[in-house]
């Protein structure tokens, strides 16, 4: 566990924004927090290595790529939960899956290199589990943002 | 956008992230064996279209202290989802906001929101206010606790051969 200082909360909040394409892209960041370049290295290397940050880098848009994201949801009965779950899992394609407290239980994120992809992976999971693949795609994204207290 | 095997070979090499380095494009374009400024103009082109949406941090909400979280979702007239979509999207706690469509007549929820808080009881008051905001448009609710991580993982490319 470290110290949660409000210059690591500055720089949590801070790197969210999109980084430059410069030569040393982080003397803009230290800039603002009004840290040497050296300084958020460290930091961003220690708050990713504890896990306060899960990654550092490009997020890319599967769908821009031609490919699709895909929430999905099934109604998955306890006694067939890990089952299931394992033949779910086993798909590349299931990027995220969380278990949630509702009668729709295991609800996951597909992302595939093309839009048939998610309708097939949905059917093949169907096919392997005999439960219902509710599909949920975005119509409508609205901005996405998230900040710790500074 | 049409990726070409370059764009698929920088794809893949930052699927993992970027190096934690002064120079992180030099060493990345360095280890795939271009320039640095055909590296960097290829990002530029994926972030103008969309392919890249930043180069950012993810944070582990978790560690962060906000230890509860839930995804609310909202029966939403059609017609004020835009505008109201906006409204809730906008707010801090929230950090993703979609409309999506029903599945009737299991699922009748249309707007989905994802509310991080500290608590069990901030994720309520804050869910609260949204419903506050959403007033006589709002139809029915719901909330839906994650009561374990079953898979955490990036996007990753399958490598064409």
């Amino acid at each position: 566990m470290i110290d949660l200082d409000r210059i690591n909360r500055d720089l949590i909040n801070t790197l969210q924004d999109d980084l430059g394409l410069e030569h040393r892209p982080f003397q803009a960041v230290a800039q603002k927090i009004g840290l040497s370049e050296d300084e958020v290295l460290e930091r961003v290397k220690v708050l990713k290595e504890n896990g306060y940050l899960t990654r550092f880098g490009p997020f890319f848009d599967a769908a821009a790529m031609g490919g699709a994201f895909c929430l999905c949801a099934m109604a998955v009965p306890a006694e067939e939960f890990e089952a299931v779950l394992t033949k779910v899992n086993a798909h590349a394609e299931v990027a995220h899956n969380y278990e949630r407290a509702h009668r729709l239980n295991m609800w996951f994120v597909l992302a595939t290199e093309t839009p048939e992809g998610i309708t097939d992976t949905a059917r093949a999971i169907e096919r392997e589990t005999g439960i219902t693949v509710h599909c949920f795609p975005k119509l409508q994204e609205f901005y996405i943002g998230f900040r710790v207290a500074a | 956008m049409t990726l070409d095997a370059t764009d698929r070979q920088i794809i893949e090499a930052l699927q993992g992230g970027l190096p934690l380095v002064s120079t992180p494009y030099a060493a990345v374009a360095e280890q795939l064996g271009i320039a640095e400024d055909q590296l960097t103009e290829r990002l530029a082109a994926m972030k103008a279209s969309g392919v890249v949406r930043r180069i950012a941090a993810a944070p582990n909400h978790y560690k962060l202290g906000m230890t509860a979280n839930g995804m609310t979702v909202w029966d939403v007239a059609d017609d004020q989802i835009t505008e109201l979509g906006a409204l809730i999207g906008a707010l801090p706690f929230v950090t993703h906001c979609y409309e999506r469509p029903r599945a009737l007549p299991e699922w009748p929820y249309n707007l989905f929101a994802m509310v991080h808080g500290s608590s069990r009881e901030e994720v309520e008051e804050k869910r609260a206010r949204i419903k506050d905001i959403l007033g006589d448009a709002l139809r029915a609710s719901d909330v839906l606790v994650s009561t374990r991580i079953l898979k955490k993982t990036g996007l990753r490319l399958r490598k064409r051969g």
